[in-house]
């Protein structure tokens, strides 16, 4: 069954530079495997296409339940230099929400 | 136990919070983070029109708004308002508050040592990039490290009212009291990375407190009075993460958790000045109404280099805007941008970057954007950056015209032309530990 991640996960994002870090967690901790499975940094790198123009790196955190993403160049330039709105990345966490993940065990 | 609050998430953070934080309930260490990296940039663009400032304004009249109530419940303060001009700060602090004592730590500001660590062989190549920076060395406004807590447990060894940095790294300011507290080593790894992770997680202010929490969102209770975080920390290094009593927002395991993520990196190897925390080992626990128990957290010895923040000046930019409404909104928009680029084009300006996007339709999700097809109103947004300041000046020019000359019906150009604004730019780097010398001085 397919579901947007927003069915069983939260996400925070933020910068560090022109690094886009986003966290995603779990609701509730069952369902971290699906995360783990579903949540590949290739899969989440296809999922933003051309907005992410470097690699995307996934960190696991089992004790949370929860994944990290950094998405590398994907702020426009990041900081002061970006001319983007969100150059702070604050709604990217927000955007991957949508994406629609395989829910079947 | 003690009691470490957060009453500043940056610079620019609710005004009330810091002395909502002392007068609501009984805390002994106030932390004030005003600093983030882009924050340096601008104080050090405002030292650069007048020496007497680059530090966070705000700061001195919040001293002289609580110094009584401080001073009778005993409530020291630690914080990074500083900025680059933390001596300028600190006289401010003493007209606003005369009986007040604070300890300013120095050595953080390296700007004058540029050259001597050029000549010593350190590169102090971009983290991100990897170039060396000569290629902007004459471009250097700031030069500041990430120092650590142990500078700032000294200075509370004064009895200073007041702990006064500069570019204190972020988790030092609440590690600092736990150290000057209880006597924790500086090989005490453990213990100094869940005073780290205690900072990291009230940073950032309400972001751990119900702040920007997705879950549940709507249902968190009374966001217009909601409570600065608090860490109540014991010598073991174990901490509970709660807000006042009777405030609002709310404190739990969802909540803490999107923090401890917020910015983070590798989360084995969070580097901190003193240690290097590993969140994979932290365990959170829900332990009542707005108290959510940390314990667990395992460290490593501290790395070799503490981080170095250089700024410097990278030419300029600006941003214009217009607004069209339905029918075909976006259409209207993206010939508005076309006109634009035209006319730029024509002009033979040149840019590094023209950058546009349509707010109401994809600016902040790009291609993932959830779009409508045809919205009632679009914005368009134009950005320019480049170093030739008058191509950037003339820009600014080009977006009013476009109401009598462009697409039907635009608005929203009440604000007139854009402002053409320097772009100073950020350098992560690394310095050896050894070269950053950290001093206290007391005034009062």
């Amino acid at each position: 069954m397919k579901v947007p991640l927003a069915k069983i996960a939260h996400t925070r994002s933020g910068d560090k530079g022109d690094t886009c870090n986003i966290g995603v967690i779990a609701h509730d901790a069952r369902h971290y495997p699906v995360l783990v499975r579903e949540l590949t940094a290739d899969r989440v790198k296809a999922f933003f296409g051309d907005w992410v123009k470097g690699k995307v790196e996934r960190f696991e955190l089992p004790n949370l339940g929860a994944l990290n993403f950094l998405l590398h160049e994907a702020l426009g330039g990041g900081g002061t230099i970006s001319l983007r709105i969100d150059a702070q990345g604050k709604t990217f966490g927000a955007a991957l929400l949508g994406m629609e993940i395989d829910l079947t065990e | 136990m003690i009691r470490i609050a957060n009453g500043q998430g940056f610079w620019g953070d609710w005004l009330e919070a810091p002395v909502r934080l002392v007068e609501q309930g009984p805390i002994d260490y106030l932390t004030l983070d005003y600093l983030a990296e882009v924050t340096m940039s601008i104080l050090q663009k405002q030292r650069q029109a007048d020496s007497s400032l680059g530090y966070a304004r705000d700061f001195p009249p919040l001293i002289g708004r609580i110094a009584k109530i401080m001073l009778d419940r005993n409530v020291r303060v630690i914080a990074n308002a500083g900025g680059v001009n933390p001596v300028a700060c600190a006289e401010a602090v003493r007209k606003a508050a005369p009986g007040i004592k604070v300890a300013i730590v120095l050595g953080d500001d390296v700007f004058c040592r540029i050259d001597e660590f050029l000549a010593k062989g350190y590169q102090m190549a971009n983290l991100d990039t990897g170039e060396p920076v000569t290629k902007i060395r004459e471009k250097i406004l700031s030069a500041n490290a990430y120092s650590g807590a142990f500078p700032l447990a000294e200075a509370l060894a004064t009895g200073a009212h007041i702990v006064l940095a500069g570019r204190a790294a972020d988790p030092a300011l609440a590690l600092a009291p736990m150290i000057h507290h209880f006597g924790w080593r500086e090989t005490d790894w453990d213990k100094l990375a869940a005073g780290s992770v205690a900072g990291h997680i009230i940073e950032c202010g309400t972001q751990t407190t119900g702040g920007n929490c997705q879950v549940d969102w709507q249902n968190i209770p009374d966001l217009a009075n909601i409570g600065y975080p608090i860490v109540e920390a014991e010598p073991d290094g174990t901490f509970v993460v709660t807000k006042h009593p009777d405030t609002g927002g709310r404190v739990d395991s969802d909540v803490v958790k999107e923090q401890l993520l917020y910015e983070l990196g590798d989360p084995q190897n969070f580097i901190a000045p003193d240690c290097i925390a590993d969140f994979t080992t932290i365990h959170l626990e829900d332990i009542g109404p707005d108290r959510v128990r940390v314990s667990g957290v395992r460290g490593r010895e501290r790395p070799a280099n503490l981080k170095l923040s250089i700024s410097y000046a990278n030419g300029w930019k600006a941003i214009g805007t217009l607004i069209y409404s339905w029918p075909q909104a976006l259409q209207k928009a993206q010939a508005a941008d076309r006109i634009v680029r035209t006319r730029l084009g024509s002009l033979g300006l040149g840019f590094e970057e023209i950058y546009t996007e349509f707010l109401g339709s994809s600016a902040c999700h790009g291609p993932v954007a959830h779009t409508s097809p045809d919205p009632p109103e679009v914005q368009v947004r134009i950005g320019v950056r480049g170093h030739d300041r008058k191509a950037v000046d003339r820009f600014t020019r080009e977006l009013i015209p476009l109401v009598l000359s462009g697409p039907p019906g635009a608005t929203g150009y009440g604000e007139g032309r854009p402002p053409v604004r320097e772009i100073v730019a950020y350098w992560p780097t690394l310095i050896p530990r050894e070269e950053i010398r950290s001093s206290v001085k007391v005034l009062g």
